[in-house]
């Protein structure tokens, strides 16, 4: 690294601070919020002094809301289960597929090969709205639509497409003659696919899983159109605090704290693996 | 000769494209016999097909065609596993997870060898090719020459129907390579293991082994001890890849003379006189039956100093052992070797002359040899 004169050092430093005060103001703020009443909230000017209250978390855990309108039964703690059971069984499921997938795209050469890769990473192109309609009727008639299962199918379109393309370029990375040399000492495909190229194609699986976790835990519209109430994901269910009585940006706030942690510590704890898997070429023989 | 170990039978191998007119024959009917514990190197250029006979051999490719047979089984719809082959691999392919010990005594373990066994024959293995220091190391963490033998250790310390090396000691410096090369031979010897080694280094397969199979654009070309290939060659391609600097080459008319021939170049009539030399039959008959034909020089053969012939002085290099003249002649260029340092000036012009015995004869339609000027 260059040494950096002090005025340069300073430069650096308040371009630093105005990146992250951007970039984490809102979190900041929602932070704040989900400690105060609403009509800390609402009142003019705004202020960052308050003195805190946990009624936002508490209405949130023990799910029942109370308003000058009366009382409202709220499923947040649910939803925030659903979020952790839809994400992670749509992650496995991909992982499942996609992991095998990839390794034939970059292994091997089939008819129609390439079509199909790219079909597949066409669905991260498409708008959800144009399968959305389509799906809607189609799982009323086969009886998905409120279920798990219809969701986590539907989840496939924006976990596998990630998992495929981003696994895909490491086990192209991976000399084909690491896994020969392996067949040739008496192993079989698939114990040299197990042994062999899932562990050496793990930074790149586990960055993929984890970036894909959090694109499905974010995703708000399938579940909004295909997921009623006791299904829907807390990105859905923060829609249950726009009430007849108003909008209770108090708990929207706290809910939003809830949701992002878990996402958030995920991605903290595995940021090295999400740089070095998203960074081609890691791996080295 | 003993048994026959590894056998190819009309072998081929076509790579099929997205359009039928992409496909590449890239091994044609290659038929080839190695004996138990014989080394064999496949030798040419890139792209002649050698690799891929490596990789059909050890079941990783496919083969469009024939059969391959070894220890009297066909193996070419087994499995890789199951074909009891090993294979030193061009890029060294070490398991970067592991550390170079259990690298080489992986496929040991698979075999079910005993820990103290396997301790030993790994040691072996490491004192043979020099790298008992680096065995607790990780592959990313040593040299390229350093990968190159723990990779040829991995394929060694096994015990295997036939032993497959691909361009074995590409990397290894030049003092190791010849030190190496002498102890590993005699290794194969020794344990009479039948090894197929792929190079494009004529040294090496030189060195190494028994027979070469000289290969271009997927064709067998020539199957024959190192000797013979360089004083018998079966065509021209042959004749001009093997040895340092190549064979010098010219079309000629053949005239017969008396007991003996004149051989008019065909660019520019110059007369290769050799009337007084008695050519003997068949021989004879073969070169007034031919007419036209392709004359083969070695550039050791190219006798400077005296004889009827001249060239004129286009470079003249010393390498420390021997010069390398390179002259033009009959409107091409001759390369001559001298096992002394010559004094020849640029456009100096120098006569020279060339031995009948030193001849090769090749035919000018197919290139296949009709005689060597030993045989007379």
């Amino acid at each position: 690294m260059n040494q950096l004169s002090t005025s340069q050092r300073v430069f650096r430093g308040v371009l630093l601070g105005l990146v992250i005060l951007f970039f984490m103001f809102p979190i900041f703020w929602i932070f704040l919020m989900s400690f105060q009443t609403n009509e800390q909230i609402l009142r003019i000017p705004p202020s960052i002094f308050f003195e805190p209250t946990l009624i936002n978390y508490q209405a949130l855990i023990t799910g029942r809301l109370e308003t000058q309108a009366g009382n409202l039964d709220i499923a947040f703690m649910e939803n925030l289960w659903n979020s952790v059971f839809l994400s992670s069984s749509a992650v496995l499921l991909s992982l499942v597929l996609g992991v095998p997938a990839a390794y034939a795209f970059a292994r091997y050469r089939f008819r129609l090969g390439e079509d199909i890769a790219f079909t597949i990473l066409s669905f991260r192109f498409a708008p959800p709205l144009l399968v959305l309609l389509p799906l809607t009727l189609y799982f009323e008639d086969i009886g998905l639509s409120n279920t798990y299962t219809g969701l986590i199918w539907v989840y496939q379109l924006i976990s596998l497409p990630l998992i495929l393309w981003i696994v895909r370029g490491y086990f192209e990375d991976i000399s084909p003659d690491i896994e020969s040399a392996y067949r040739l000492a008496g192993h079989s495909w698939l114990q040299t696919f197990l042994k062999i190229s899932i562990p050496l194609a793990r930074p790149g699986i586990a960055a993929a899983g984890l970036l894909s976790f959090i694109f499905a835990w974010n995703n708000f519209v399938f579940a909004l159109v295909l997921a009623s109430a006791d299904k829907q994901p807390v990105t859905v269910g923060a829609l249950a605090f726009v009430t007849a009585s108003g909008i209770q940006y108090g708990q929207i706030a706290a809910g939003i704290v809830l949701s992002v942690t878990p996402t958030l510590l995920l991605a903290l704890y595995a940021q090295r693996y999400l740089v070095e898997g998203l960074s081609l070429g890691a791996v080295k023989g | 000769m003993s048994e026959v170990q590894l056998s190819l039978n009309s072998v081929d191998k076509t790579y099929y494209g997205k359009k039928i007119e992409a496909a590449v024959r890239a091994v044609k009917n290659l038929s080839l016999q190695i004996s138990k514990g014989e080394i064999v190197a496949l030798l040419g250029s890139s792209g002649c097909g050698k690799t891929s006979t490596l990789r059909m051999i050890a079941g990783f490719e496919g083969v469009t065609g024939g059969t391959i047979q070894l220890s009297n089984h066909e193996i070419q719809q087994l499995p890789p596993a199951k074909r009891n082959v090993a294979m030193a691999f061009e890029g060294y392919s070490l398991y970067p997870p592991l550390t170079v010990r259990d690298n080489i005594a992986f496929a040991l373990k698979a075999e079910r060898v005993s820990r103290s066994e396997s301790d030993a024959k790994v040691m072996e293995m490491a004192k043979f090719l020099e790298i008992e220091e680096i065995l607790e190391r990780y592959p990313s963490s040593i040299s390229a020459g350093q990968q190159q033998r723990a990779s040829l250790a991995r394929a060694l310390v096994r015990k295997a129907d036939l032993y497959l090396l691909d361009e074995p000691m590409g990397q290894l410096e030049p003092q190791l390579r010849s030190v190496l090369r002498v102890r590993l031979k005699q290794y194969l010897q020794e344990h009479q293991m039948t090894t197929v080694l792929v190079t494009h280094d004529q040294t090496e397969a030189n060195a190494l082994a028994d027979r070469i199979a000289v290969m271009e654009d997927g064709e067998l070309q020539q199957f024959e001890t190192p000797t013979q290939l360089k004083h018998r060659p079966a065509n021209i391609y042959v004749g001009t890849f093997i040895g340092e600097p190549p064979m010098n080459t010219f079309a000629a008319e053949v005239k017969p003379v008396g007991k003996g021939f004149q051989f008019q170049l065909e660019e520019t009539g110059e007369l290769l006189d050799y009337q007084k030399v008695d050519f003997q039959q068949p021989l004879r008959a073969q070169l007034i039956q031919h007419k036209r034909i392709v004359l083969g020089l070695r550039p050791h053969a190219v006798k400077l100093g005296k004889g009827a012939l001249q060239a004129q002085v286009i470079s003249n290099q010393w390498l420390g052992d021997q010069s390398h003249i390179a002259a033009e002649f009959a409107n091409r260029i001759i390369v001559a070797v001298s096992h002394q340092r010559e004094e020849f000036q640029l456009d100096e012009n120098v006569p020279f002359h060339l031995e009948a015995e030193d001849l090769h004869f090749f035919d000018a339609e197919n290139g296949n040899a009709i005689a060597h000027g030993l045989e007379m």
